[in-house]
């Protein structure tokens, strides 16, 4: 078998090894990779500081004949002999391939290597970076590009306030002109963030435990905590330097458009190669060397395509996009400054062809001008500078996805042959996977190919949840015989009646088992409780914040006692009682009631609870009060009818101990406020919550939860959780943000108006069920026999409690499987 | 037949189950439309005697039961299983007298049909 060596785990790296194991999978392949772990997605790096997490961000798949070995740096290439070496190992090549990438230049500055002098490159960067933020004030990055922005970004998440400095005389030079650069300093000036330009840092030095920068300009020096370069990359070429393979003059391994170096046996791929002279530092680049070397390995005779060097980022929440050429015979351009919007095209002399241009403020119009770089100019000039309505239709030929080179023709065949949404349209091209900024192209393609995604909730209902609700609150339609008569079609189902009690829940509706809703109740809905697999019920009484007295704690244990109950503390900080009878539940909850609890909603699409540590009022470590937040969090959205359950937490510290991002909001307490984290989830699909508030006070806090809740209960898909719905919304948690935050769509004032009335109409459900002799009837066994509890339910007793009967026999297949593994395991 | 309840004691869209006189219990149903409907209350995937407290509604136009543990759909009609054709409920007559429900064997059911 022929031996591949692969110097380096990263992006291009990564898609090589697949494109090897697509293309020719004979080969032995081995890959050193200096970091700790595998390769990951440096495009969304930033996203850590979002929340998400380093495993979220891998890359790693596992690929057959390919061994990965982690934290082994290579050393040393001996092309006479064709052996790699590592501090550990040697390992024989036949065929050599560089794909190790860039370092984040730091420039000659003295002071650049004290502690709080951080680059922006690793996982291990940005750790140590939100290590050094923590109860830090100030933070300055040098490089006022993309990464520099980027990094900016990251700061100002970290809740410190941020000064950018920039040696060009703008904002990112390399891809704005003066015009769209000075645009764009403006929006991020608003975000309170300093701009900097024409300015260079000297010297950096410790200062009373500060930093200080000097500059270029008299006078001006910056103090702060933290300084962060992010002056651009340099290839990674040492390696090759020493073993003697050519270099270009500015480094990088150069390569011709076959990727073959200077040793025909040897390829570089990615950000160190220089290719045909030039590096290139965007993946899109990197990936089509990748597939052009595993072509040449399998037999192939690929060569480097050319590069697209468009980029379309959001920025501090500001979109930026250049595509094509940046300047050219023709430009035409349009300034907005009350908006905050720059787009400039470049156009061929004639002005016919469009060659290239910039947008800042508002990309819309990106995937269509991208895909038409070299072709016709794709509507009226007017129209696509200043961001009216675009038609128009691409040709077959047109890039829609550039990181990974596919057309449009290509994605036409793909939903030709079946695919019917975006998630097979990325499985199946691998469109879309990347950066993500062609999935609004996707959908467009999808709706062209005549793909309809249905979203109806069910045979009876064509409309979507959304739909249905806003049908509901517009209408005032208040039951569900009304509903289905006007806006449906035979009798219901178990999909729609929940979906549509639930909606009438949310609109505050009264009891929701007064009338036909009651009809509409989902089992557990109907009887307050939930059934178990025995048919029996589990009961669980509402304990805001899980804060509870010791006089609360004995009623509990009474009611159980005297009923008979299989007690278990809940993973939310409460207790449930298993293996009550129908005919109990109401002397239960009467019992309950008199004691002052309430419904805790666990048997509903609802608010189940709000966790909390002990927060500052024992814990040492506390900055904020969690209980209270907690409860008052709790007994404010206590009844809240939604599309799924809703968890919440409120942790008292950065330590997190009461796990609030997997929660579907989660608050965190800093030393200036609350951070609020949106969209986790814990269950089947784990998702660390998503920052969307930062340091804010109570009120904002409760403000934005009620509004992020409202507009959940109002636009997602039945039983969607928040996790799902927030990764659905079309722009993302940025778009979120714009509506509960900035007001963008103009709603919040209605959101505000139905969560007060929620709070206004909140009423214990079960209170109105024991006070009302006509519900409490449905609370038997038999309808003919109203005082005979169910003859076929039995218990038996396991650890000194009771169990449905049957549990240990279910249980035993486990018990006798233990020896066996065990005895396997010795040999 | 044996008596059970007073009609109006069942919500309409809505079951309650009844324990008949040889220990069977029976799932009855009342549909938007007033009809009635009873089956065998045992759930066959379960074994628990859950079945009056599921969702009815109907599949394709069949006004059918959906257990409330695992969700299968049975026809209130036929007692058939729409989710696995190898399992099917008992189906009981019904009736109304005198504003009163009341059931037959499930034999009577059958000869009906």
């Amino acid at each position: 078998m022929s031996k591949l060596v692969v110097i380096g785990d990263g992006m291009v790296g990564r898609r090589f090894l697949e494109a090897v194991a697509q293309r020719d999978p004979s080969w032995d392949v081995t890959v050193l990779c200096e970091e700790p772990r595998p390769a990951y997605d440096r495009v969304r790096l930033s996203a850590f500081f979002d929340g998400v997490s380093a495993e979220e961000l891998s890359l790693a798949s596992d690929l057959d004949g390919v061994e990965v070995r982690l934290g082994e740096a290579a050393t040393e290439v001996d092309r006479e002999s064709k052996v790699v070496r590592s501090a550990t190992g040697e390992y024989p090549y036949d065929k050599l391939v560089f794909a190790t990438g860039s370092y984040a230049f730091v420039p000659p500055v003295e002071g650049a290597d004290l502690p709080g002098v951080f680059v922006y490159r690793t996982i291990e960067d940005l750790e140590g970076i939100k290590a050094h933020a923590e109860g830090r004030r100030h933070g300055t990055v040098i490089g006022g590009g993309l990464l520099g922005l980027e990094a900016a970004n990251a700061l100002k998440l970290l809740g410190l306030d941020v000064q950018i400095v920039e040696f060009a005389p703008w904002l990112m030079a390399r891809q704005l002109d003066e015009a769209g650069g000075g645009v764009l300093k403006q929006h991020i000036e608003k975000l309170g963030i300093g701009v900097d330009c024409g300015t260079g840092g000297t010297k950096i030095s410790a200062v009373d435990g500060r930093l200080r920068m000097d500059t270029n300009r008299d006078g001006v020096a910056y103090d702060t905590d933290l300084i962060i370069f992010a002056a651009g990359v340099r290839p990674r070429d040492q390696l090759a330097r020493d073993c003697g393979v050519e270099v270009g003059e500015r480094g990088g391994i150069v390569t011709d458009s076959s990727c073959a170096t200077s040793d025909p046996d040897v390829y570089a791929i990615g950000e160190v190669a220089a290719m045909e002279g030039v590096c290139y530092g965007l993946v899109a680049p990197g990936y089509a060397m990748a597939e052009t070397v595993a072509d040449r390995l399998a037999g192939g005779e690929a060569t480097f395509p050319g590069a697209d060097m468009s980029t379309k980022l959001k920025l501090l929440g500001v979109d930026v996009a250049q595509f094509g050429a940046f300047d050219g015979p023709l430009a035409t351009t349009y300034l907005d400054p009350a908006n905050g919007t720059y787009a400039k095209l470049v156009l061929s002399d004639d002005a016919q062809t469009l060659l290239g241009g910039m947008l800042v403020g508002d990309a819309e119009p990106y995937p269509l001008l991208r895909a038409s770089v070299g072709g016709k100019v794709p509507g009226k000039l007017a129209d696509l500078l200043g961001g009216g309505e675009v038609e128009g239709t691409l040709p077959d030929g047109a890039q829609v996805c550039s990181c990974n080179a596919v057309t449009k023709g290509e994605i036409m065949g793909a939903i030709h042959e079946g695919c019917h949404d975006v998630a097979e349209l990325k499985s199946c091209t691998k469109a879309g996977t990347s950066c993500g900024s062609c999935i609004p192209m996707l959908k467009q393609l999808l709706a062209e190919g005549g793909v309809e995604v249905s979203k109806a909730v069910c045979e009876h209902f064509t409309q979507s949840r959304a739909e249905l609700f806003d049908i509901v609150k517009v209408t005032g339609i208040t039951t569900f015989s009304e509903l289905i008569a006007r806006h449906g079609a035979g009798s219901g189902c178990d999909l729609c009646k929940p979906a549509v009690a639930s909606i009438l829940a949310s609109l505050s509706n009264g009891h929701i088992l007064d009338g036909e809703q009651a009809a509409l109740q989902d089992t557990n809905d109907h009887f307050l409780a939930n059934m178990q697999r025995n048919g029996t019920y589990s009961v669980v009484p509402r304990i805001p914040g899980g804060e509870i007295t010791p006089d609360k704690l004995i009623v509990i244990g009474e009611v159980a006692k005297e009923f008979d109950l299989y007690t278990k503390i809940t993973g939310g900080q409460r207790i449930d009682m298993f293996g009550a009878r129908v005919e109990d539940l109401p002397k239960i909850w009467r019992k309950l009631v008199d004691a002052g609890f309430e419904s805790g909603h666990a048997y509903g699409k609802a608010l189940r609870t709000v966790k909390s540590c002990v927060g500052t009022d024992w814990c040492r470590y506390g900055v904020q009060d969690s209980v209270k937040m907690a409860i008052d969090l709790e007994l404010r959205y206590r009844g809240l009818r939604s599309p799924h359950k809703l968890k919440s937490a409120v942790s008292g510290c950065a330590r997190e101990c009461a796990e609030a991002r997997s929660k579907d909001f989660g608050v965190i307490a800093t030393e200036h406020g609350w951070n609020l984290y949106v969209g986790g989830n814990g269950g089947f699909t784990p998702r660390h919550a998503d920052l969307l508030l930062s340091d804010v006070d109570s009120e904002t806090l409760v403000r934005t939860i009620d509004r992020f809740l409202m507009f959940y209960i109002s636009t997602a898909d039945r039983l969607q959780r928040t996790s799902k719905w927030v990764e659905a919304l079309d722009g993302g948690l940025d778009y979120l943000r714009g509506v509960v935050v900035d007001d963008r769509l103009g709603i919040c004032a209605d959101l505000d108006a139905m969560m007060v009335k929620h709070v206004e109409h909140y009423a214990d459900e079960w209170k109105g069920v024991i006070d009302d002799p006509e519900k409490l009837q449905r609370f038997v066994s038999f309808v003919n026999a109203p005082e005979t509890p169910d003859p076929s339910i039995e218990f038996e007793e396991v650890r000194g409690q009771k169990f449905p009967a049957g549990s240990t026999e279910r249980s035993r297949p486990v018990l006798l499987g233990t020896p066996v593994i065990r005895s396997s395991q010795g040999k | 037949m044996e008596p059970i309840c007073a009609f109006d004691r069942l919500v309409p869209g809505r079951g309650v189950a009844a324990l008949l006189a040889d220990g069977a219990q029976v799932a009855l149903f009342r549909l938007l439309d007033d009809s009635l409907h009873a089956v065998a209350n045992r759930d066959p995937f379960t074994g628990a005697n859950v079945l009056s407290r599921g969702l009815v509604g109907d599949r394709g136009g069949e006004p059918v039961v959906v257990s409330p543990l695992l969700k299968q759909a049975f026809s209130l009609t036929t007692g058939a299983c729409l989710d696995d054709a190898d399992v099917a409920l008992e189906v009981y007559a019904v009736e109304v007298r005198d504003g009163e429900i009341r059931v037959g064997a499930r034999s009577e059911a059958e000869v009906a049909a």
